[in-house]
């Protein structure tokens, strides 16, 4: 990694805490480099960068974003940022153009030694529903790497700080709640791990626990 | 080196020494009494201590950069009070610019009318102009749910979370004869009464707490504790004296107005949390709550030690 992407992360990481003040609950898990596949909800572009920030610097390193190619391939800037700060895993979204298959891109990642960051829900959240159906992606890496835990992660309130269609962010408190690991089932369904698994990170958001508002 | 830095100097080292005594004690009750961190009261007295610390250094800091580095050390404080305020408030997507101008235009704004000291205009802006503009830029929004609340929502945390606390770094303007140049020592009888006042209830109400005081509101506040913190914290002021342009006597009183609002301003601030079902207001330091715990007595007090002084000592 070079200086100028370090500085970057570092820029980028310090505008994050200075809006958000995020912080780390690590009630499932703890904070040690260990090879996992992080999967949280979706609102926003910054939802990775927020996870990113509250990992432990030496994790960082590790840890890569699998990101829509089409977004982040679009520009210098946006190239620079997903690419080469955040080292993303850039998948095609679109079935039928695409050459390279994103599950094999992420096992290929995983094969590598990288921890992954993904949003399941396939695209950023834009409705009132806390959470969307999940997409069958992260079941078919879990059976194409079922050792590798699965980490539910709620990232709580970046939807607030930058509502859709809003440039400018509004400081609000952030916090990133990891959950306790998953696995797949030997003879679990598609459905039913997927139930799971969206439930498994739903039970992490205020709103499951009474306390939301 | 000028009057006033001798005077901070024998207060911060003062407090230092005192600060000394208390880790040292901290640590000893630690060793005997909670060496796994189990013995609750001993945790929360030694993050107590750490956080003096925390403020010393910060106070010692302003020695060394005077009016700016004040003003803005408390800009950074309403800043980071505001993130925490707006967080738990009902704000919704119509609110983002009325919310974004807070942040971006009238806390930046407020903290630049101190410091070129345009009493005439920050002693109004956010009571009279944020008042009125902010619901003007809402409204343009067009969304009505709850219009009331939430405005008014915005406007308390600017008034609580940048209004009061400006008049901290305000007190470096008001000019009163005979003391030119040493207004930073008003901010440090200002805090320190404050923070004693708190420390000083505590101790008072661990040792003969009996009476609740407010049990829905605060249940760890006693009247035993509140009379005992509130004498002993006015003790502290009136012995203070020598750094201030007061009397002895004159020192105590404005100490006891002082603490009675830090009081009553705990007493509010805990009713809103407990409204907003939460127990701290951050968690801008694990384990110490957010910056509004630590602020709360101060934003209470500040404004009205302010203008008692500015009307009765000083010429501006």
């Amino acid at each position: 990694m070079d200086f100028l992407t370090r500085v970057a992360a570092a820029a980028i990481t310090l505008f994050a805490r200075f809006i958000t003040a995020v912080r780390g609950d690590w009630r499932g898990i703890e904070p040690v480099p260990r090879q996992r596949v992080y999967f949280a909800n979706h609102v926003s572009h910054g939802d990775f960068i927020l996870l990113w920030t509250v990992l432990p610097p030496r994790m960082r390193r590790q840890t890569r974003p699998v990101a829509g190619a089409d977004y982040w391939l679009k520009s210098p800037i946006r190239r620079f940022i997903g690419r080469d700060v955040f080292n993303a895993v850039l998948i095609d979204r679109n079935r039928e153009s695409r050459t390279d298959d994103p599950i094999a891109q992420m096992a290929e990642a995983l094969d590598g030694g990288a921890s992954l960051i993904v949003f399941p829900e396939g695209t950023r959240n834009e409705t009132d529903a806390a959470l969307l159906p999940f997409k069958s992606g992260i079941y078919n890496l879990a059976r194409a790497r079922p050792s590798v835990d699965l980490v539910p992660v709620w990232i709580d309130n970046l939807n607030r700080v930058m509502p859709k269609g809003e440039f400018v962010p509004v400081p609000l408190i952030c916090t990133v709640t990891f959950g306790a690991p998953l696995h797949v089932g030997a003879d679990e369904t598609r459905e039913a791990f997927l139930a799971r698994a969206r439930e498994a990170l739903f039970s992490l958001s205020p709103h499951a626990q009474g306390n939301g508002r | 080196m000028t009057a006033p830095h001798i005077d901070l100097l024998k207060l911060l080292s003062g407090l230092a020494a005192v600060l000394v005594a208390a880790s040292i004690a901290g640590y000893i009750l630690q060793r005997r009494l909670s060496p796994d961190g189990s013995n609750a009261v001993i945790e929360n007295l030694n993050d107590r201590v750490k956080a003096w610390w925390v403020m010393i250094i910060l106070m010692g800091a302003a020695l060394l950069f005077g009016r700016t580095g004040i003003i803005l050390l408390f800009g950074f404080a309403s800043f980071a009070a505001l993130r925490e305020f707006v967080t738990l408030t009902d704000t919704r997507r119509g609110d983002h610019w009325a919310v974004a101008a807070a942040f971006f235009v009238i806390l930046p704004y407020q903290y630049y009318l101190v410091f070129i000291d345009w009493y005439g205009l920050y002693s109004i802006f956010i009571p009279v102009y944020a008042f009125l503009l902010l619901p003007i830029v809402a409204a343009l929004r067009g969304d009505t749910d709850r219009f009331l609340i939430r405005v008014a929502e915005v406007q308390w945390a600017l008034m609580i979370c940048v209004f009061c606390v400006s008049h901290v770094p305000a007190l470096l303007s008001l000019e009163i004869p005979g003391y030119e140049g040493r207004n930073l020592l008003l901010i440090a009888f200002l805090v320190v009464v404050v923070q004693s006042s708190d420390v000083l209830q505590y101790v008072w109400g661990k040792l003969l707490g009996r009476t609740r005081i407010a049990p829905d509101l605060s249940p760890s506040k006693t009247v035993e504790g509140f009379v005992g913190g509130a004498l002993s914290a006015t003790l502290v002021g009136a012995g203070l004296s020598w750094m201030t342009p007061f009397t002895p006597l004159q020192a105590g009183l404005l100490s006891l107005v002082i603490v009675l609002m830090g009081f009553f301003g705990g007493l509010v601030m805990s009713a809103i949390k407990r409204d907003r079902g939460v127990k701290d207001w951050g968690h801008l330091i694990a384990g110490h709550g957010g910056f509004i715990d630590r602020l709360d007595s101060v934003i209470f007090s500040a404004p009205i030690f302010f203008h008692v002084v500015r009307y009765w000592w000083s010429l501006t």
